[in-house]
């Protein structure tokens, strides 16, 4: 299987990944002989139904798991490798999450939730006060700073989200079905962030969804289909 | 601390539920602390007891009289530094409810061999002027409301079944928290002359005071041996073992306490539990989160174990406040626990244990936090 | 009829289903069962300390058995009378008699040390010296090994409950008191009175032992019908030539009783309420979680129809179940470990040791059940009628 390769050196480098899950004597693929390279400064979108690997393929490129065969390289790092507590510390400084039901601390105000991933670094009080304030700038929501999840809206809830996913300024921002949980208006209002972050900022994003209309706003798609990349297409 | 306001956020999530924790750690140690305090009361007198000083009783029974001229002969003794006697009066003042202990003293004996009785000085001249005087604790003087001139009549089963009155000439304080300041002491010569001719000469037992309290054994042994084969026999033991004989014979009360405390710090243990293993399977998807950020699994079971810690500090730590507040009251059956307090060990313990019952019910539901696989756990947000 | 037919239906059902999901909230059930289970052993436990310690002092004195001390003396220790008092005592009328004479016996009363088999530490074990008709005078009496003392000599008979304390006290040893020497004769039982934690002798041998000339400490007398303790009481009193107090054994005893027996008793109330109080919120916590478990089912029962009283009562009922079967587990508990545990503590009046075996009476049983039905129906309570005002519409869709 050929594919076309973005230009310049990747900086996810996915090569030849197998994953499989054992349920009783049954080795269940979730993906099989697997490869993709994410060049810096790609929006990238991964479709597919359920079940075709999408997320598992997500959670390789975050650290939050393992494949069972071949190598997943990001930044130059091979993180396949990694001890639990050394993939913590690499989640902490490379990667940002978005996730699709925002998974945000309820009992954290706005400001305090993204300031999560700050108290991880050597921040101290002040600048990690003004590095939350410019990320709830950046998603347009300074005013909401210490509101409480449950007063928020959804698509208020997921800029809360984003800006926790950024305020690290991670090399990678992950987003699974950002969208998913919106209405189509808060879930444009979203994609034109996400795409903001992409363009203006230079973020490179990396995003699972199943709706054709969010992934038509990534710089390319790829779809996935039985854990194995079906086609791509590049914008 | 950066993630204060995290772990607070988390305790305070289902107020209702954390209010109801934390006032059933609080019960449990407002028991704890009073049953403590009664511990005290009944056995306490066994750290109190002066590690330098032996008492010498007869051996048959303590209510056996000794004569008062074994002083002489126990002076003689080699290690015996100084020797004081009391008897046991048994007197009733207005009503056999109104229980204190009085014992007849030699003032210049007696008082420097018990030195955690602080009498002033002017106090213990005039007792040493007034034959008829006597001193009382000051628990029992605040109880009765004397004060010093008053007469004081007590009522003698034993000695002569008549009134003796007696006049107050000093009030004395304990030196340290937990002496028992409920006693009253008068005078020997007074006692020994006023009652009967028979019975003249008899004292009710001994403290000697010994050189060198490593020594006091061989002391002890040659007490004994010095009245061996007399019509009165002794038996001698350091102060300490004569108190928690003493104890022992109202029942093992360090045991029941025991007991009854490993009874509801087990309840205890398993009602926080049992809320705390709940409060984070609530929150695995959460926890899961705080992973994917790259929370540590050492700062997971870090927050999880500062909860249950923090809740079972501030339960135990506000129910030894109160179980404090209600033994500094005082003696609260009116005169059958004089001794009734919360020692700071006590206190210290309590504390001790209210750590230890956090890090128990904590670190199961850490664990799990810890084990949690990220992937797992963000789907079941 | 058939609306409440219809009504306790929809309330089993309801108790079903939480019943059904205990397996779920196994861990905060089970808190609740053993919550309730401590508080109810401890109650019972300290409360039968208390309860045996009375039964002792209660079945030392038959109706018609009187107690003489000297007047203003609170117990035997402090009192004393010389012979030709104990021979006025005697004379008196209202007394039972038989072929030799009014059934009397003038004892002495002195306290000896004895290490405890336990501890090993000294305990003040009551010897006390008796005349002829003292057995007859304690009808209660019973010689279960060897054989009474023989009058005249230096012989004991000791009480089951003191031979099983103390050691040394044994059918056959010989008891070393100063420089006498004391066989143990016989061993005996007074179903169940304090008699049974002292030593017996007769009272001549200890006067000799003790120097005590014909000097006692005390009358205990036979008195020729209940009925018949005013005239003894008013013949001793109003004699001229006596200063006595007169009292039915079994008041005197009981009067010895109170001081420790109330102590223990509010001890252990003070210990069990606090306890409770605990487990109160330990229940309150689990029946919380168990509504918030199921929020959406009672939601959905009650959009089908269900009455809010139904899921009320139906929560109390499952509150109640936990609560009872915690109770009964702790009462269980409490008879297997504490029943006729036996044990020795100070009597002060007298100075000296009284055995006694803790008692878990059916009372005492009934008390802990009470304790765990109160635990329960406050711990169900609130969170029942959370449950049944709960929005249905919202809780529907709750996850």
């Amino acid at each position: 299987m050929s594919q076309p390769q973005p230009i310049g050196s990747p900086l996810v480098h996915i090569a030849g990944v197998e994953k499989y899950f054992q349920r009783g004597a049954e080795k269940i693929h979730v993906l099989a002989e697997l490869n993709l390279a994410v060049a810096p400064g790609e929006f990238l979108a991964l479709m597919g139904p359920s079940g075709s690997g999408k997320s598992t393929l997500l959670n390789l490129i975050g650290g939050l798991d393992r494949p069972t065969k071949g190598t997943v390289t990001v930044a130059g790092e091979r993180i396949d490798q990694l001890s639990d507590r050394q993939l913590a510390d690499w989640r902490a400084r490379h990667i940002g999450f978005v996730f699709q039901l925002y998974n945000l601390m309820p009992v954290l105000n706005a400001e305090r939730n993204v300031e999560l991933p700050l108290l991880l670094t050597h921040l101290n009080a002040a600048q990690r006060a003004q590095h939350v304030a410019a990320a709830l700038a950046l998603v347009g929501l300074s005013h909401r700073a210490k509101h409480f999840p449950r007063t928020l809206s959804g698509g208020e809830q997921q800029r809360v989200g984003i800006a926790r996913g950024i305020v690290t300024d991670p090399t990678l921002l992950l987003c699974d079905e950002p969208t998913g949980d919106l209405d189509r208006k808060a879930g444009d209002e979203i994609l034109d962030l996400l795409c903001a972050l992409n363009r203006e900022h230079g973020k490179t994003i990396v995003m699972v969804t199943h709706d054709p209309h969010a992934s038509a706003r990534a710089s390319r798609t790829v779809h996935l289909f039985k854990g194995q990349i079906t086609n791509e297409a590049v914008k | 601390m950066k993630f204060a306001h995290l772990i607070w956020g988390n305790l305070t999530r289902k107020k209702l539920r954390t209010t109801l924790t934390l006032l059933s750690i609080l019960v449990a140690f407002v028991l704890y602390g009073i049953l403590c305090a009664v511990k005290q009361a009944l056995i306490g007198g066994v750290e109190l007891a002066g590690a330098d000083r032996l008492v010498v009783r007869h051996k048959v029974s303590i209510i056996q009289l000794l004569p008062e001229s074994y002083q002489a002969r126990m002076e003689k003794i080699p290690g015996v530094a100084a020797v004081a006697h009391q008897t046991w009066f048994g007197g009733v003042y207005q009503d056999p409810k109104n229980f204190f202990m009085q014992s007849p003293v030699v003032p210049e004996d007696f008082m420097p061999m018990f030195p955690e009785f602080l009498l002033p000085p002017d106090q213990l001249k005039a007792w040493q002027q007034t034959r008829t005087g006597a001193i009382v604790g000051r628990n029992t003087a605040d109880r009765f409301k004397w004060k010093l001139g008053d007469k004081i009549p007590i009522m003698s089963p034993i000695w002569g079944q008549r009134n003796w009155e007696f006049d107050l000439v000093g009030i004395y304080d304990g030196a340290k928290k937990g002496t028992d300041t409920t006693p009253m002491f008068f005078r020997f010569d007074f006692f020994n002359e006023s009652r009967s001719e028979r019975a003249r000469g008899y004292v009710g037992w001994y403290a000697i005071r010994v050189k060198d309290p490593a020594a006091a054994a061989e002391v002890a042994k040659r007490v004994d041996a010095e009245f061996e084969n007399s019509p009165a026999e002794t038996r001698t033991e350091p102060e300490g073992a004569f108190v928690q004989g003493f104890a022992n014979q109202m029942g093992n009360i360090a045991l029941i306490v025991a007991s009854i405390l490993a009874a509801v710090f087990f309840t205890i243990l398993l009602v926080t539990g049992s809320t705390m293993s709940q409060a984070v399977r609530e929150r695995i998807g959460e926890l899961g989160v705080l992973k994917a950020i790259g929370f540590t699994n050492g700062q997971l079971l870090g927050f999880v174990l500062a909860e249950s810690c923090l809740l079972a500090l501030l339960g135990g730590g506000l129910g030894l406040g109160l179980a404090w507040l209600f033994a500094a009251r005082g003696d609260p059956t009116g005169g059958m626990l004089p001794l009734f307090h919360l020692s700071t060990g006590d206190l210290v313990t309590g504390v001790a244990i209210a750590l230890a019952l956090g890090l128990l019910t904590g670190i199961f539901p850490a664990l799990t936090a810890m084990r949690l696989r990220v992937a797992d756990a963000l789907r079941r947000m | 009829m058939s609306g409440l037919l219809n009504w306790l239906s929809q309330v089993a059902a309801i108790t079903k289903f939480g019943l059904l999901s205990i397996p779920q909230r196994r861990g905060s059930v089970a808190a609740t069962i053993c919550g309730t289970a401590g508080v109810v052993a401890v109650f019972i436990g300290v409360l039968s300390i208390a309860t045996g310690f009375r039964r002792v002092m209660a079945s030392s004195g038959a109706p018609d058995a009187a107690i003489v001390l000297r007047s203003g003396a609170d117990s035997e220790m402090v009192s004393g009378f010389g012979r030709d008092e104990t021979r006025l005592i005697a004379d008196a009328p209202g007394l039972a008699r038989n072929a030799r004479g009014p059934l009397v016996s003038a004892e002495l009363f002195v306290i000896i040390n004895l290490p405890k088999r336990s501890t090993g530490t000294d305990a003040n074990v009551p010897l006390r010296g008796v005349e002829g008709a003292a057995a007859e005078v304690r009808e209660q009496l019973k010689i279960v090994s060897g054989r009474m003392f023989e009058p005249g000599k230096n012989e004991v008979i000791v009480g089951v409950g003191a031979a099983r304390e103390f050691a040394g006290l044994d059918a056959g040893a010989v008891v070393k008191v100063g420089r006498e020497s004391w066989p143990v004769v016989g061993i005996f039982t007074a179903s169940g009175g304090l008699a049974e934690s002292e030593m017996w002798t007769d009272a001549k041998v200890l006067q000799a032992a003790y120097q005590r000339g014909d000097s006692f400490q005390s009358v205990y007398a036979r008195l020729a019908s209940p009925g018949a303790f005013q005239q003894f009481k008013d013949a001793l009193t109003s004699n001229p030539r006596l200063s006595v107090k007169v009292e039915r054994v079994s008041d005197y005893y009981a009067g010895q009783s109170t001081m420790l027996a109330s102590l223990i008793t509010g001890l252990g109330v003070l210990i069990a309420a606090l306890m409770a109080v605990g487990a109160v919120f330990g229940a309150l916590n689990t029946m919380y979680s168990a509504v918030a478990a199921r929020t959406r089912e009672i939601a959905t029962l009650r959009a089908l129809g269900f009455g809010s009283g139904a899921v009320v009562l139906a929560l109390m009922l499952e509150s109640l179940a936990l609560a009872l079967g915690g109770g009964a587990i702790g009462a269980g508990a409490a008879y297997a470990v504490f029943n006729n545990f036996t044990a020795a503590t100070m009597n002060w009046q007298s100075f000296s040791q009284v055995t006694f075996a803790f008692a878990v009476t059916p009372t005492l049983l009934v008390q802990g059940v009470i304790w765990a039905t109160l635990i329960g129906l406050i711990g169900g309570l609130l969170p029942a009628i959370r449950a049944a005002r709960l929005p249905i519409a919202s809780a529907l869709r709750e996850l």
